[in-house]
């Protein structure tokens, strides 16, 4: 007899409504539903109301921490469609805000991971230094979040010359910060016991489920829109492609934190090679035809697809968003596992982070709640806490 | 004053509902109890359940699919309670206005008692709308 354990769609920490539905026999995982669509908002319809400019203000509310990923991916859509070329200056901005934006994604994952694992001085930390970058973007764009930079043939906002050694001196201050992060990483037994080998992806999983991101460079594949297709300022800065073989929540962790070293040196050199310029061609009409776009967000790639008549409004809009195919290799990885690893596996590939918090466990006999909501959570922080007696820290 | 609501300005614990959001006022509403900002100073709280929440901090532009949940996590919250709506999409869909699944607003089906505008609101700005909440409900 299996048990239902409902997860979500509801969970107090943040982002969007998901559902899954984790079927137990004791303590391990035998099946997973997924049921999404709880946050559709109807986007590519809406879509075909809004000018191209608005396009661009419109994706970039599709999730709020990518928020820089899809216009990226709009843009690239758009000059994909018309034959543009961005100025030179306007390619660094672009490459220099898309890297903030991955460092402020880590470590919102880092932080929330900790959280997961009972490590709240992980989450409280990763937080408090993610103010840094949020600092800085606050002063490029004007904004924490939503920072409407990018449109068709350039962006919005010059990046001001003065700023630069300030920039520079805060990324200087996310070096030991990284160092911090990975140390802890690395050399806690706990963690160790906790993270490695559980919920393995495979390559060849990874491959059948057509995974993208950190969740398949975990796993030994080496995929990255900014190497594989470049764009914006990307072939003109030095950078690794950070890739791990074991496809554990560990390795995806590593990855995570191993990519904060080269977004930094990204944004390190653009700002060196920067120079004074145009910013922005004026782009008035795009003509008809057809336009794709790709970009690398945080979670994996970003693509975008358009269709044009040559009227002001797009004819049809596509989107195709990392987190999709991502959630759907938990089916894999969660299978065979314990409950109490469950909700750090759906996590890993960095969907959705507490909507255990959101959990009941009903008995499908008798239609019972046994556990209650939290319970997930608190699982998975005693197990962390068992872990860390046994090996008496 | 009368005790409910000393009782419930005293050390407000917050149920956080998104409802169809970008994630960015759930990213900030998080922020605010974060080192920078600390609202857990104040006694404020997040909760994991509706059941012990004084307070429910609503976002985003209420997708046709959530409004069941909606109501139920509503009918969990203890009464008296505040409903704060964040962000420009719980005010009136904001960029999301016109789309097929954006039918009704927040304050259709559940009684908004405070709006914080923005896209998202700044932390700061969060803060303020709370700071004012209790004020106004201690008079
Ligand atoms: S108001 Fe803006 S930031 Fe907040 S959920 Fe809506 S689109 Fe996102």
């Amino acid at each position: 007899m299996s048990t239902i354990i409902p997860i979500g769609p509801y969970h107090p920490l943040q982002e969007e409504p998901e559902f899954f539905r984790l079927h137990v026999e004791g303590e391990k995982v035998v099946h997973l539903d997924i049921e999404l669509g709880y946050n559709h908002r109807g986007i590519e319809k809406l879509a075909e109301s809004k000018s191209w400019d608005q396009v661009v203000f419109l994706v970039e509310r599709i999730c709020g921490i990518c928020s820089t990923s899809h216009p990226a991916a709009a843009i690239n859509c758009m000059e994909d469609l018309g034959a543009i070329v961005a100025p030179e200056r306007a390619q660094y901005i672009r490459a220099i805000i898309c890297e903030l934006e991955r460092i402020h994604s880590h470590l919102l994952w880092v932080g929330l991971a900790g959280h997961f694992l009972g490590y709240n001085t992980v989450w409280m930390w990763s937080w408090k230094y993610r103010e840094i970058v949020c600092d800085v973007l606050e002063k490029v764009t004007g904004n924490r979040q939503s920072y409407a930079m990018f449109k068709a043939g350039g962006v919005r906002r010059d990046l001001d010359q003065d700023d630069i050694p300030w920039i520079m001196e805060s990324m200087d201050k996310m070096k030991p910060v990284v160092d911090l992060f990975r140390g802890a990483v690395m050399d806690d037994p706990v963690l160790h016991a906790r993270l490695k080998g559980v919920g393995c992806l495979s390559a060849e999983d990874a491959i059948n489920y057509a995974v993208v991101g950190p969740t398949a460079r975990a796993s030994g594949i080496r995929i990255d829109v900014r190497k594989d297709d470049p764009y914006f300022a990307y072939p003109w800065v030095d950078f690794d492609i950070v890739v791990y073989e074991e496809g554990d929540v560990y390795s995806k962790a590593m990855c995570r934190i191993d990519e904060l070293y080269q977004s930094v040196s990204i944004i390190e050199q653009c700002l060196k090679k920067m120079k004074p310029g145009p910013i922005d061609l004026n782009i008035k009409e795009l003509p008809p035809g057809e336009g794709i776009g790709r970009a690398e967000a945080p979670r994996g790639e970003v693509f975008h697809y358009t269709l044009s008549d040559g009227s002001n409004f797009p004819a049809r809009y596509k989107v195709r968003a990392p987190s999709y195919t991502n959630i759907l290799s938990n089916e894999k990885a969660v299978i065979g596992e314990t409950v109490a690893d469950a909700a750090l596996i759906l996590a890993a590939v960095d969907p959705c982070y507490c909507c255990t918090e959101r959990l009941t466990v009903i008995d499908e006999e008798n239609n019972k709640s046994v556990l209650g909501q939290a319970d997930l959570l608190k699982l998975s922080q005693a197990k962390t806490e068992t872990l860390m007696k046994r090996l008496s820290l | 004053m009368s005790l409910k609501i000393q009782a419930l300005t005293r050390s407000i614990w917050v149920y956080h509902l998104a409802t169809g959001s970008c994630n960015n006022c759930d990213i900030e509403i998080l922020d605010c109890i974060t080192p920078r900002f600390d609202l857990e100073r104040f006694g404020i709280q997040l909760v994991g359940s509706p059941c012990h929440a004084d307070a429910l901090l609503v976002t985003g532009n209420m997708t046709t699919k959530n409004i069941p949940r909606v109501k139920a996590v509503y009918e969990q919250v203890p009464k008296p309670n505040v409903i704060i709506a964040i962000g420009t999409c719980a005010l009136d869909h904001g960029m999301f206005d016109g789309s097929y699944t954006s039918r009704v607003k927040v304050d259709d089906i559940l009684p908004v008692d405070f709006y914080v505008p923005g896209c998202p609101p700044k932390p700061e700005g969060m803060i303020a709308a709370v700071a004012k909440l209790i004020a106004q409900l201690r008079q």
